[in-house]
This record gives C-alpha cells, structure tokens and sequence, in this order.
C-alpha cells in the first residue's frame, strides 16, 4: 500500500455501499441474472471478509489482512495497481463499489484467483498507454486533502521508489538522493511529477546527453540535472 | 523619273549604265574621298558631283534587269571599304607603337565614319529598298562592321594595352593625354553599334583587372608603412581619382565597377589590419577623439557592403570599455572610502556615465551620420555597464538617489532651472539602458513619497517635468501612481482647510493641539508598515476628531493611520530654557510617556507603547544616545540594551530654540526589492496568462520569447523565474501540456 499520510479523514464521502452487511448469504431469487449475482454474491462475500465492519469499508487494517491473504507485502506496487483498477478514490480504502469494479475487470470472486490475477495486472498495468494513466493515478491517490495539490518530498520518494524503481533502478537513486538533499523545493506538484517520468522514459542516464535545458521540463528536473552533471564532473 | 535637287531640275538621259562603267564613274568619288581623308589637297565635294554620284547609283538600281544592280553594288559598296583598309589604313596603323598607334586609330576612325557617312549618302539608294526587301544590313552598319571586322578586331588587344599602360603612368602622377584616351574608348563604344559588349569585354575587364592589381600592390606596401589615418587619407584620394578618370575619359558605366575594385583592393582586403592597427587603428582614433579620422573612416567604409559592421564593433567596444571603467572606478571608490563620501562618488557616477552619453552620441551623430548601426552599439554598450551592480547598489537605484538629489531641497540650488531640466531629461534618457526598470519605479517612488510627505521637494515644477518625461519615455502606467501621489497632496491641502473650517464650527472638537492630516489614496502609495502604536491620549483625541471630519465628507473609506511618517513638534521645559523638538510621532510618544512617570525602564516603555523590540531600540538610542540626549540612559553606554532605564533629561540644553531629532532611515532597499520581486512574479503570470489567452496554444520556447518580450518595458524576467510561474499556472489549472507533446501547452478556459 503507498505510505499513509497521517490519519485526517476529512474527505467526505457519500457511501451508497456502507451498508452494514450481515454474513448471511444473498436471498435466491428466479432472477436469470442467476450467474451475474452469484458472482457479485461471490466477490462481496470477499469484500466483507476484509471490510470494517462498522464503517462498511475495507479501512488500513483490512488492508494489511488482504495483502496477507495474497501473500503480497502491503507496500508492493501490485496493491496500488490494484487500487487503481478499482478506481478507488480515498488511499488507504476501498469501498465496496470499488471492490466490485475492480474485482469484476480482473474476472475473479475468490482470494485465490485474485493472488493469480496479480501478474496479468501488473502486465497490464505496464503497457504504456496505461502506465500513464496509473502513473498519475499514483500521485493523485496520495492526495488526502481536498485541495490538495501537492505532496511533500518523502512521499515522492518512497512513491518513485515504488512506481518507477523496477523499471529505472539508477534514475530513481539519483532523484531520491537529490530531493533529499536540495531545499528548493518542499512540495512536489502533479505536473513535476509527471516530468520525472518522462524523464526516465526519454532521457538516456546516465549520461543526460539529450537533455535540453531550453525545453519546457519542469524547472526542479532542469535543476536536478545541474546537480547531477556538477557531481560528474 | 525626275529628282528634284536644290534649284535645278534635272534631266537625264536614261541611257542604260553598265556596271563597269558605271562603277568606274564611282570610284572617281571614292578616290576623291579617300584623298580628302588622307589630307591630300582636294577640293570638298560640291552638290552637283554629290547628285551626280547619287543619281548613278540610283539609276543602275532602278534598270530594267539584267542591269539592276542593286546586289553588286551593295557588295562593291562594302568592298570599298574593304580595299582602303587593306591598303592603307591597316598598314599604317600596323606599324605604329603606344600613343602613336592610339593616335592613328583615332584618326582612321574619325575619317572612316566620314567615309562611311559620305559613301552611304551616294549609295543611299540601296538603303531604302534593296536593303529591305533582302533584309540586309543597312549601309551604315556595313561600313561599320568593315572597320570592326577588319582594323578593330585586329588591333584591339594591343590598344587596350596601350591604353591601360597611360593609365597607369597616370596613376603614378606623369601628365598624359586625356582627350586621347577618350577618343580611343569611344570608339570601343561605338564600334558595339548600341551594345557595350566590345568596350566590357575588349577593355574594361582588363582594365579593371589591372587597376585591382595596381591597387593590390600599392595597399600591400601603404598598409605596412603608414597609419590608419594617412592609409585612409590615401585611399579617399585615390579614390576621387579614378572617379575623375571616369568622368575625364572613361564611360561612365565603369564608375560603379572600378570603385568597387578600388575599394575591394584597398579597403576590403586590408580591412581588419587597418582597423586594428595598435597605435592608429580606430580603437585608437576613438581614445584620442580624432573625430576627423573616424568621419573619413565612416565615409569609406559607409559604401562597402557590411563595411561599418566591424566599425560599429570596435566603436562598442571601446564605449563599453569606458563605461566599465566609470563602474570600476565608482567600485573602487566605494570600497576604499566611508559610506556617505561612498555616495557622493555613486551621484558621480551617475554624472560621468550622462557625460559619457553625450559624448558619444555626438560621435554617432557626427562622425557616424546617425547610421543605426552605431546608434545600436552605443545602447548596446550602455546596456552593458549600466546594469552593472556598484557597491551592492543596482543602477535602478543609483539613478532614483540621482533624481531624489535633484529634485529634494539643498540637492542642487547653485544649478539653473534649465540646468536642471537639461540633467533631467539626461537622467530619463539613461533609464531606457536599464532592464530593471520597475526598480527604479519603485525606489523613485519611494523617494518621492519622502520628498513630498517631509516637505522635502525643491520645486513643483520640476516634480511633474520629469514625471512628464518618464511618462513619454515609459508610457502612462509608469507614471500614474506617481502622478497620484503627486495629486494627492493637492488635495491634501485643500482637504486640510477643510479640516480646519470644521474645527472652528465645532469647537467642541478641537483636539487643543493643531493637527495636520495628509490622507494618501493607498494604491498610489508605497506600502508602509502601520502597527498599533498606543498612543499617548492627546493624540488618541487628535485621531477622533479627525475621523469624526472624514466621515462627513465620505462614509465608503477606510482610514489606516501610519504612524511612521508623523512628525511632531514639542515643547520640551528643559531647566536650562525651553525648546521646541521636533520629532517623529513615535519619538513624541516615547517622549510624553515621561510626562507621567519620571523614570521609566525599557520593558516599561516596551508594555506601554506595545512596540517591536527593533523599533524601540532604534527610537529610545535617537533620543538618549545620538546627538540630542532628551533621555539620560541607565547605565550610559553607547547603545541601548533591554535592562536600560531612562529619564527625563531636564539638564539638557542646545543653543537653537528649535532642534530636529531625526531618526536613522530604515534601509528601504531589502523591502523594495522585496517588493517588486512580488510584482515580477504577478507580472509575469499577467504576461503569461494574457498570451496564452490569445494564441490558446503555444510552444514553450515561443511563449518564453513572447513573455520577456512583453515585461521587457519594465524588467528583464528571469527564465527560470518563467518556468517556475508557469508551472504554478499549471498546477492552478490555467495552463495544462499537450498529451502528444509536453513543450506545448494549452489554455484552459
């Protein structure tokens, strides 16, 4: 799961889902959506192995117990990937309709076909047009507040470090290692994040040869590569 | 047929003429003219022997065939040409050498187009029908080409030569004959029959190629010799020369070409050598204002293509050279010396760099013609060195203490009021070099508000001049908050009356002290500092009345009373004798606290006044440890500390009646900065917003460009400063990056 910040819910949400569900099983009906709701029956039998029962979300807690259950730990990319097939808005839950949409894109009702549904995600995941699209969604998923426009350098750090450092071990060093190290800037925007991963992805490294200081690159990228060609040098 | 000549009529037999005999008849004219050209004694012809030779020719061209004539004698009429140049006329010029042989040409010449135009008359005939209905060659062009094909195409190599040899001696100062050398390339010109193939092709290429190579020879020697100015001197003679060549005997389309040669040869070639010669070159003719120099300098190189730019290049160099020097020296000055003589040494600068300006713009008046290449590189080497940083100053600010100097009171009384306008004019002139300009503004308006609000300005008249003056050079939002200002005191005074007017209908009012009040529109205004201040009661009264008189007038403002910029006058009942200070209303608070109380500790007065530890240090050491000591501090070291106690100094004494105790300035020009580094940053999202509005989409780089473009009126903008502007834009959702291309970015609506 990407790093909490620290626990101010003030994001209000409507949950339609937070009914508080008892463990009885669904009432069978001659509906012919036999199948449909069955499965639905299914994943949210899941859902309420895992949800608060008080709230009707699956909380932080609940969290932590899944990625026991899948073997997964809980600050793997593999879960946040999962968050974003889900769509969930809030970092740190899900809500049942989010449970129900990801789970049903992902064909599985049960937590073992789930566990196996993990590496198909995160090839899809990593196909570039939704790289993309899951690569902002990191960002924006941190965001507690409600305007929020920002989060502070450790975030990003642990956030590059989980996003990107599989794909670009040495880039996502250096980065960590000047974000820690510069005063500039203390928050990072959604527009500067976006710019190192289009750094990683178009510039080569570590020579930088192709890096041009006269194009739009966020100005924090033009000052990152200032640094990183001074301690080459 | 009859032909009607002069008075006689004529009648002939028209008894067939057969060719021989009637070409014998002809050649009796021919010879005849031939001993006329060859200056034998023969008599001219007279109309009857012209008619009779016409009418021959005419005669055998209008028999019946076999007996027209007409081809033969076209090919006879040509063949007389032929047989005296091959006889006569080519020998004789054959065995002739230089002037002699051009002399005998001009003389073949002359007497062959007499030959031509006496030959073609007789056989005049020919040309106006035979010549048509064969489409043949008239009989001038005939006769001409004979001469061409047969004598010019023969000898014009050699004439050239000759020709250009006379040339050249006259080129080395011998007299030659000038008339003659015009004759002979006449007939280079004529001899084309309407082209100038033959007098470019046959004499003027070689001609120009000689003098490029005369001209080569001479720089090559001139360049080592002798100095910039006397190689200049040499080349505008030599070039006048070869102009009066032209007009004595050249044609005149060889002008443009022969110059150009010269001035290649000289000029072009040696160019960087005789600019950058070490002790005469133009760096030199610049440091020892040989204006003279450097106005032939202009006229020579002013005609060759890009000839100026090297000029125009030095003469940068050397302004700006100059100009760094001032800086430098100003520098050094202020680093050796005290802080206030610092000043004065920054004033004069200011002096010097006006000075410089004039100077040279002379030069580029003068000596340069105004060409908009040195008006270029004098702005450019301004632009240099006065942006230059003297002593932790900026220029911007530099000039604002020059005007506040100018136009405050005891600035500069001993100058006339048109020196005075002549320095301000000066002064704004100057400000159109310097990029910061919104600096400036604001540290003038800084000043200005000093000046005004202190009674501090010399002359109203000068105030608006140069308000005028900036809002010319600057446009009108340079300007309007100033002119506010300005206005504001007007009517400050007349709002004063006012008050005044109400005090005495209300006498209930009245404060029992006498109260000015100045109220200043805020958006004219610098920002100032107003914290509550506890004021002593009889101010607090004073504050009451006042805002009980502004609301009758308007009940919309807001008043915001700044405390920093009060002055007051007390009456201090010294021991010795009473005397009035005048302070700031602060000083005067601190002051009337002891009005009350003897002694007073400084945490006392700190409670009491509810002032900042920094403004009370400031204002306690103006009145117990400066000049005047109103307060006597316990213990009496030099500053203030916060264990200090103070009491009412009633031994004080001074000879005047009347004292001023001012209070040290604060050091305004962190705050300005401050300032307007604030307004940069709204400036530029301005910018930026307001282009993006229009053009919806626009690469970075372009819109970077258009941004410092459009603020370049006020200041140059930081690059990075852009970046990072547009990147907040972009987080507050104005802008966005195109998904295809992220050096593209998008207005969002």
């Amino acid at each position: 799961m990407p790093p909490r910040s620290a626990s101010k819910p003030s994001k209000k949400r409507s949950n339609p889902d937070s009914v508080t569900s008892s463990a009885t099983g669904p009432v069978p009906s001659a509906s012919s959506k036999k199948k449909a709701s069955k499965e639905v029956d299914g994943t949210d039998k899941l859902f309420d192995k895992y949800a608060n029962a008080s709230s009707g979300v699956i909380d932080p807690e609940g969290i932590e117990k899944l990625c026991s259950s899948l073997e997964v730990p809980h600050t793997d990319i593999r879960i946040l990937m999962l968050a974003w097939r889900m769509k969930a808005e809030r970092q740190g839950y899900f809500t049942k309709g989010e449970w129900r949409i990801g789970l049903k894109a992902l064909k599985v009702d049960t937590i073992g076909k789930l566990k196996k549904a993990l590496p198909e995600l995160e090839k899809e995941v990593r196909e570039p047009l939704n790289f993309r699209d899951f690569y902002a969604y990191a960002f924006q998923y941190c965001l507690t507040e409600d305007k929020q426009k920002f989060l502070d350098t450790e975030t990003i750090c642990q956030l590059l470090d989980m996003v990107l450092g599989s794909t670009f071990r040495a880039q996502v060093d250096y980065l960590i290692d000047y974000l820690k190290i510069q005063k500039d800037y203390k928050v990072i925007s959604m527009d500067q994040w976006r710019g190192f991963c289009r750094f990683c992805n178009e510039i080569s490294f570590p020579d930088m040869t192709n890096y041009n200081l006269e194009l739009a690159w966020p100005s924090i990228l033009d000052d990152f590569f200032e640094w990183l060609r001074e301690k080459q040098a | 047929v009859q032909e009607r000549f002069g008075n006689q009529s004529f009648r002939m037999e028209r008894k067939t003429i057969d060719l021989e005999q009637g070409w014998d008849y002809m050649q009796t004219g021919i010879t005849k003219l031939k001993r006329i050209l060859e200056g034998l004694p023969e008599p001219q012809f007279d109309s009857e022997q012209y008619m009779m030779l016409y009418t021959t020719i005419y005669n055998m061209c209008t028999q019946k065939p076999p007996h027209d004539y007409s081809q033969q004698l076209y090919d006879k009429y040509r063949e007389a040409f032929e047989e005296y140049i091959n006889s006569t006329v080519l020998p004789a010029l054959k065995e002739k050498h230089d002037e002699y042989m051009l002399r005998e040409l001009v003389k073949r010449w002359s007497n062959h187009k007499v030959m031509v135009r006496w030959l073609s008359r007789f056989f005049y005939y020919l040309d106006r029908y035979f010549i048509a209905r064969r489409s043949l060659p008239p009989l001038n062009e005939v006769g001409l080409t004979c001469f061409r094909d047969r004598v010019y195409n023969e000898l014009h190599s050699k004439v050239k030569d000759a020709v250009i040899a006379l040339v050249d001696k006259e080129r080395e100062g011998e007299q030659i004959d000038r008339a003659l050398l015009k004759n002979v390339l006449d007939i280079y010109v004529e001899i084309g029959m309407g082209q100038m193939e033959r007098y470019e092709a046959d004499f003027e290429s070689f001609m120009l190629l000689d003098s490029a190579s005369y001209y080569s020879r001479k720089a090559s020697s001139w360049i080592q010799e002798d100095s910039c100015p006397d190689y200049m001197l040499k080349s505008e003679e030599c070039l006048k020369k070869e102009r009066e060549r032209v007009a004595h005997y050249l044609h005149s389309s060889s002008e443009p070409k022969l110059v150009e040669k010269v001035q290649h040869e000289l000029l072009v070639v040696y160019a960087n050598q005789l600019l950058e010669k070490e002790h005469s070159g133009c760096r030199a003719l610049l440091r020892d204002d040989k204006v003279d120099d450097l106005s032939r300098m202009y006229r020579l190189y002013h005609k060759i293509a890009k000839g100026l730019e090297p000029v125009a290049n030095i003469f940068k160099q050397h302004v700006t050279a100059e100009g760094n020097a001032l800086v430098q020296q100003a520098e050094d000055t202020a680093t050796n010396q005290a802080a206030n003589i610092a000043s004065v040494q920054e004033q004069v600068l200011i002096r010097k760099v006006i000075e410089l300006h004039d100077k040279y713009m002379v030069y580029v008046v003068e000596c340069f013609q105004s060409h908009t290449l040195f008006h270029k590189a004098l702005k450019e080497a301004f632009e240099i060195f006065c942006n230059k940083t003297v002593a932790g100053s900026s220029s911007a600010e530099l000039l604002a203490t020059f005007c506040d100097n100018i136009l405050k009171k005891g600035g500069s009384e001993k100058l006339s009021d048109e020196a005075i306008e002549d320095t301000l004019e000066k002064v704004v002139k100057l400000l159109a070099y310097i990029s910061d300009k919104d600096l400036f503004a604001e540290f003038y308006r800084k000043k200005l508000a000093r000046r005004l609000l202190f009674d501090r300005s010399a002359n109203d008249d000068h105030e608006r001049s140069i308000l005028t003056k900036l809002k010319q050079q600057c446009g009108g939002q340079f300007t309007s908050k100033m002119e506010g200002m300005v206005t504001d005191l007007t009517l400050a005074r007349e709002n004063q009356t006012s008050f005044e007017e109400y005090l005495g209908n209300n006498p209930a009012a009245n404060p029992g002290i006498d109260l000015t009040v100045t109220v200043l529109t805020t958006g004219f205004w610098p920002s100032y500092k107003s914290f509550d201040i506890n004021l002593p009661s009889e101010m607090v009264k004073c504050v009451e009345v006042f805002k009980g008189f502004y609301e009758t007038k308007t009940k919309h403002r807001k008043l915001t009373w700044i405390y920093s910029l009060g002055t007051c006058h007390l009456n201090g009942k010294f021991d010795h004798k009473p005397i009035e200070l005048v302070v700031s209303t602060y000083q005067a608070a601190v002051l009337l606290l002891f009005n009350t109380t003897d002694k007073l500790s400084y945490n006392d007065i700190l409670t009491q006044l509810n002032l900042s530890h920094e403004d009370l240090v400031r204002l306690l050491h103006s009145l117990s440890c400066a000049r005047y000591k109103i307060l006597t501090k316990e213990p009496s070291t030099k500053t203030v500390s916060q264990t200090d106690s103070f009491e009412f100094n009633a031994k004080f004494t001074d000879r005047m009646r009347r004292i001023k105790i001012p209070l040290p300035p604060v050091d305004e020009r962190k705050k300005v900065v401050e300032d307007v580094d604030k307004d940069r940053r709204y400036a530029i999202d301005a910018a930026i917003v307001r282009i993006m509005k229009s053009r919806k989409v626009l690469g970075h780089q372009q819109l970077v460009s258009e941004c410092v473009e459009q603020l370049s009126r006020m200041f140059k903008p930081d690059i990075k400063a852009i970046k990072k502007r547009m990147e907040d834009l972009i987080t507050r959702d104005y802008l966005e990056r195109d998904k295809e291309n992220p050096n593209m970015f998008r207005y969002l609506a």
